[in-house]
């Protein structure tokens, strides 16, 4: 099998999305003469034209708009907004009118969207560049909400969400275009190509929405993560030798409550780890979800591992970043509570 | 500036070199209008459609009144020539969309008057099962892509179904409407550099109607010539007496031949007014009374019309009564229809929210 980034991977997904249904347009801020500022829509416009691949201005909120116009229209859009952080202004179009068509045309007209978005921090992007506001997007009834954290799961859930019949929000973690990312900052970084996860199959394959992937096995506790956490928690894992069993979840919403619930009634513990901040994250969400599904399992408090309280800091990132070092004393703490 | 300045030309055409204030507020009426027998059934057409508009937008206020719709409820009296002087413009196919205030909107693009009133009460039997309400209804059948709550969000999405005609390489067009209100958001002016720069079969109506809930245009903006909003990009704007259908109509015409010519968007801006209140919830105190009833009894474009009908001699008032009492009976049978059919069972309210598993 082939190795591919993950920017390749996504790449390589809409690539073949767009082969498959001429239904699919992909557009964006410097998506199609450039190929995106990441790379992701790179060769597309080559491919397939400047009416299948195009750029557009610099107005979020009017690309976003546009697409829940075609789309309802019946073709599948699959935009990018640029950094997650410039998804702000496009917000009215995602919630009151993507999110909504569904419901308040009582299924006379759908959103099948995708719209992608770079997300997460660990680059010195500072509070614009870095955020992960994946929770505005949960809290949103009518919105699918997915975060891989590898290429193969990229493609497929890249693929899966473009063929949805609903508006999906992609948030592609950026910290891990080039490879694993696990918080050790001050090492280099693993490539894709030495990475298992890195191995992508050729051609069409779809992951379905909604199928979390159990990492790392374990009996000690739960780690519930997604994106870059992932291999942060996984670093911890190996550091403290604690037995914890790493969950995936790659999808938001769809969540896959039986494989979470499944885990921790097994291990009775459960760290949730998230970059984003922690008041009213999806974190509160995955916690009290847990104590309603496994409350006779938990021999301990569920304990989130997050973000900090604050604006995405540009200084002391490392300090703001849930880094290996917080998660291990996390699991300690949970393995201690009597 | 080419583009803009023929567009001004064929503006002053339709509407007589008024400016903006005087097309509705002037102090005299227009004549009424000339009507042929070679367009006398289209008339009779326009005049009974703005007269269903008209009587059903009565029976949901009084409704709304009498505690039978709840909520928002925003009538479009008053402004009913320009929807229905639009529609008469189009072809099978095309697509509309419009703001929350879509009640005439979709009466004149031939949706059934029981469901949408349905949908005003909140009933299974609306448009949108009673899920949706005045303000978000929608129907694949007649291509009417909503009714939206939210100022100016319908005007990006009505670029995204223009793009979607292009790209499937039809000559069908989308008509997107919006009011004077949301003419000052920002996302009209990115759809409008998009639709300019793709060059989309797009029309812009903008209805201005004087008043973005209580605040007049001239207290909300520095440019209250709206149909000049496209000029800096290309977007060649036309102002319309909207309160004249005949006059609309031409426009329109002209608009569409724009548009399906693949010469880009349009912007028509239709000078009107709305006789009520914001919503049903508004006291109007922003205006006199004195203003509304000015409007009322030398511009209403029902009267104009009918006026000019009567002048014709192509129908007589017998048969414009006759013509009244059928659209009183449609109107009855849909406020009937909107009390009697069930409100939606609980569990419905948990469907349509993403596709079933």
């Amino acid at each position: 099998m082939p190795h591919m980034t993950m920017v390749q991977a996504i790449q390589n997904a809409q690539d073949i999305a767009m082969e498959r249904d001429e239904k699919v347009v992909v557009f964006g801020e410097d998506v199609g003469y450039f190929g995106g500022v990441f790379r992701c829509t790179a060769g597309l416009q080559r491919k397939y034209g400047k009416t299948r691949c195009f750029d557009t201005p610099i107005s979020e909120l009017g690309i976003v708009g546009a697409a829940v116009g075609m789309a309802a229209y019946g073709l599948r859009p699959c935009v990018e907004i640029q950094f997650a952080d410039y998804m702000y202004p496009a917000y009215d179009q995602i919630v009151s009118e993507a999110a909504r068509l569904r419901y308040r045309s009582a299924g006379q007209f759908t959103c099948p969207l995708v719209i992608r978005m770079p997300t997460g921090g660990g680059i010195f992007g500072g509070q614009t560049h870095s955020q992960s506001p994946e929770a505005l997007f949960t809290h949103v009834a009518g919105l699918k909400t997915v975060v891989p954290s590898n290429p193969a799961d990229a493609k497929g859930l890249l693929i899966a969400a473009i063929e949805d019949p609903d508006p999906v929000i992609f948030l592609e973690p950026k910290r891990l275009y080039n490879g694993p990312f696990d918080g050790h900052h001050e090492r280099p970084i693993t490539p894709w190509k030495n990475h298992q996860l890195g191995e992508v199959a050729e051609g069409f394959y779809a992951l379905p929405l909604g199928q979390a992937a159990i990492r790392r096995e374990g009996a000690a506790l739960t780690v519930l993560a997604y994106g870059t956490m992932v291999y942060v928690a996984l670093s911890a894992a190996e550091e403290t030798g604690i037995d914890a069993e790493v969950i995936d979840l790659r999808t938001l919403v769809p969540l896959d409550l039986d494989t979470v619930a499944a885990s921790v009634r097994k291990t009775g513990r459960c760290v949730v780890v998230h970059e984003a901040t922690r008041t009213s994250g999806f974190g509160a969400e995955l916690a009290a979800l847990v104590q309603r599904h496994c409350f006779y399992s938990l021999e301990a408090p569920v304990r989130r591992v997050t973000g900090w309280d604050t604006p995405y800091p540009h200084a002391q990132e490392w300090d703001y970043f849930p880094g290996p070092e917080r998660v291990a004393r996390a699991f300690r703490e949970v393995l201690e509570a009597e | 500036m080419a583009k803009a300045a023929r567009a001004v030309k064929s503006a002053s055409k339709v509407s007589g070199s008024k400016t903006a204030k005087t097309i509705v507020r002037r102090r005299k009426a227009p004549p009424p209008p000339t009507i042929t027998a070679a367009n006398a059934d289209e008339v009779l057409g326009h005049y009974r459609q703005m007269l269903q508009i008209r009587r059903f937008e009565e029976k949901a206020g009084q409704m709304y009144g009498m505690g039978l719709i709840g909520g928002f409820c925003h009538l479009y009296i008053g402004q009913e020539a320009v929807v229905v002087g639009m529609q008469a413009t189009i072809e099978e196919g095309d697509t509309l969309l419009t703001s929350y205030r879509d009640h005439g909107h979709m009466l004149a693009c031939g949706m059934d008057a029981k469901g949408v009133m349905a949908e005003l009460t909140g009933r299974i039997g609306g448009y949108s099962k009673g899920k949706g309400g005045s303000m978000h209804m929608f129907s694949r059948e007649k291509n009417f892509y909503g009714g939206h709550g939210i100022v100016g969000a319908q005007v990006p999405i009505g670029t995204g179904l223009a793009f979607a005609h292009k790209y499937r390489g039809s000559d069908r067009l989308s008509l997107t409407y919006f009011g004077d209100g949301s003419a000052n958001q920002g996302q009209v002016y990115e759809a409008f550099n998009m639709a300019a720069l793709w060059q989309l079969p797009v029309i812009f109506i903008v209805e201005n109607n004087q008043y973005a809930m209580g605040t007049a245009v001239g207290r909300a903006t520095a440019q209250t010539e709206l149909y000049r909003r496209g000029e800096s990009l290309g977007v060649p704007g036309m102002q319309v007496d909207g309160m004249d259908v005949l006059a609309v109509k031409a426009a329109g015409d002209e608009a569409v031949k724009h548009v399906r010519g693949g010469k880009g968007p349009m912007l028509l801006e239709m000078k009107t007014y709305r006789y009520r209140g914001h919503s049903m919830s508004d006291p109007a105190k922003y205006r006199t009374k004195e203003e509304v009833q000015r409007v009322r009894a030398e511009r209403d474009p029902i009267d104009h019309l009918r006026a000019g009908i009567l002048a014709s001699g192509c129908a007589d008032e017998a048969a414009l009564k006759a013509l009244d009492r059928e659209v009183k009976d449609i109107v009855t049978e849909a406020a009937e229809f909107a009390q009697n059919s069930p409100e939606p069972d609980a569990a419905e309210l948990y469907t349509d929210i993403l596709v079933e598993a």
